[in-house]
């Protein structure tokens, strides 16, 4: 039933799998670092940087993730010569779309990440200012690590939402899971088969996900 | 109740508390006990060019703020006048502010001199909190000027979080950092402000948090204190910075009936050390007992302001006299 798997070792089913979970820890940890910069903007005293994340935040979300993919792989690379540092097109298309993946996810990031900042009371950053901390030290040393602890919850969703999301990639052509599952679909005649194998290798990937970041998100709540 | 709140005596700061609330002093000075020697240290290494009139100022506070015992009116403006003008800690001058189109502080003036506890009472909404933060400038004011140690208030940036980090604050809610221990708390502004060593900066916290009397709660987080216990961590998170001068926001208003005494009992110990300190507080046995002078506000304004026996014996204004005859008489 499953003899067919064997046909394909460029990449093989494990293969491709292993590309979709780089493009989402890769993605999740720029989308994590650039969508808390974003947040930092949209809290930050300085009206330009405000105006700067609050554009950003609403341009980008309302974008399908598509056209982000298809535009940074025809838009960026064919029409301006981005390459990435790249040669091979093959290496080209990956960081492509981990741009992509960290540009798009990082609004939603931001946004997770600002409800928490919201979640934090008012008291905590009036203390830290009381004992003389400037504003990227309270931002840093008091109120984002109790807001992390309070959007863990919503960060897995937007974690479970960029696993899904890489799927796009295929688009531009990175050999990730769902090219591979394409190709299996035009070539094989098990389709059902074959759409549960990958159902079933995303839930693989997202469930523990859900359940660890849960746990951890219960673990870490900031007691007040 | 207090975990250490021991039956019976328990020495502490080398103070000795008494069974009950009654805090006695053991000694009026600062040599028998290893604990006070401690503070005593501290406080000598920080303030090296006011040691003098520390020292000084040490036994006025002793001899005049005596505890419980009522002090003819006549001793105080000895103190005062021992006070020379150039020693004006915190100078507030015309003082106005605005709510919208709330006139919440309406041209305040007020002179604050090193060493000296003003308890600052009032109905709520008339200004007195307000009054207390824009003094480090958590709120900013309209118009008037502020001035602390002979230097106007900077309006942003560096120049303020060090004159911020020079002005001690204590909260109504305590504002005790939710995800960092006690000891944490307590270093945290040495470390990252003062930049102190690390080593240093948990010894002097130790001695602050024994000074307060909560030394063993030292690695648990702020929720698992009783609210007595979180604000005494609190003010010792104020004291790590060494500040020139201490506000207090109503600082026992959301704590049990049972703990207030607990908190107003390190203040009545701080204001004996000679620490100049602003309190707006309700609790006017405090104000009688370790006020150098009582300022009365009601709707923006400072109406009155006297030594506390003349203002609680004998308030001058109208408003004041109504504002304590809804609260001491009932």
């Amino acid at each position: 039933m499953f003899d067919f798997l064997s046909d394909y070792d460029d990449p093989s089913l494990l293969g491709a799998f292993w590309t979709t979970v780089q493009l989402t820890v890769l993605s999740g940890v720029g989308s994590l670092v650039w969508g808390t910069i974003l947040a930092a903007m949209r809290v930050s005293p300085v009206p330009l940087m405000r105006g700067f994340g609050t554009a950003y935040v609403n341009i980008v979300r309302n974008i399908p993730l598509t056209v982000i993919i298809v535009f940074t792989s025809l838009g960026l690379s064919d029409i301006f010569g981005v390459t990435m540092g790249a040669s091979d097109f093959e290496v080209r298309g990956f960081r492509l779309a981990v741009l992509g993946f960290v540009a798009y996810t990082a609004a939603f990031v931001c946004e997770a990440i600002r409800s928490g900042i919201n979640t934090v009371p008012l008291g905590q950053a009036e203390a830290a200012r009381a004992i003389g901390l400037n504003f990227t030290q309270i931002l840093r040393l008091i109120v984002l690590p109790q807001a992390f602890r309070s959007v863990i919850g919503p960060l897995a969703n937007v974690l479970i939402a960029l696993t899904k999301n890489t799927t796009v990639a295929a688009a531009i052509g990175v050999a990730e899971a769902a090219l591979l599952m394409k190709e299996m679909i035009e070539n094989e005649a098990q389709t059902l088969l074959i759409g549960a194998i990958f159902a079933f290798g995303f839930v693989v990937l997202t469930l523990p996900t859900g359940l660890i970041l849960g746990w951890l998100s219960k673990r870490l709540a900031v007691k007040r | 109740m207090d975990k250490d709140g021991v039956k019976g005596e328990r020495v502490e700061g080398g103070f000795r508390y008494s069974a009950g609330t009654q805090l006695v002093q053991v000694h009026p000075g600062w040599l028998p006990s290893r604990r006070v020697s401690a503070c005593y240290q501290i406080v000598m290494l920080n303030f090296p060019s006011d040691v003098m009139t520390l020292v000084v100022r040490h036994y006025y506070c002793l001899r005049n703020r005596g505890g419980r015992s009522k002090r003819p009116m006549t001793e105080v403006s000895v103190t005062k006048d021992a006070v020379p003008m150039a020693d004006d800690l915190v100078v507030l001058q015309n003082v106005n502010k605005h709510f919208g189109a709330l006139h919440v502080l309406q041209d305040i003036d007020l002179t604050i001199t090193r060493g000296e506890v003003v308890v600052v009472i009032g109905p709520s909404g008339s200004g007195k909190s307000t009054l207390c933060r824009t003094i480090n400038r958590l709120e900013s004011i309209d118009s008037g000027a502020i001035s602390i140690d002979g230097k106007p208030l900077p309006a942003e940036g560096k120049a303020l979080a060090r004159l911020r980090a020079d002005v001690g604050m204590v909260f109504q809610s305590f504002n005790l950092f939710a995800h960092k221990t006690v000891l944490e708390n307590v270093t945290l502004g040495q470390l990252k402000v003062r930049k102190a060593d690390k080593k240093a900066a948990e010894e002097k916290a130790r001695a602050l948090l024994d000074r307060v009397g909560v030394s063993t709660q030292a690695d648990k987080y702020p929720a698992q204190l009783s609210g007595g216990q979180q604000q005494r961590v609190a003010i010792a998170r104020a004291l790590a910075m060494d500040p020139k001068v201490m506000l207090f926001d109503e600082p026992t208003s959301a704590l049990d009936p049972e703990m207030i005494n607990e908190v107003l009992e390190v203040m009545q110990q701080l204001a004996r050390d000679g620490m100049t300190m602003i309190v707006v507080t309700h609790e006017m046995g405090f104000a009688r007992s370790a006020a150098n002078r009582v300022v009365f506000m009601a709707d923006g304004r400072i109406v009155e302001e006297a030594v506390p026996d003349q203002f609680f014996s004998n308030p001058r204004s109208d408003r004041a006299k109504d504002f304590l005859s809804k609260i001491l008489h009932h």
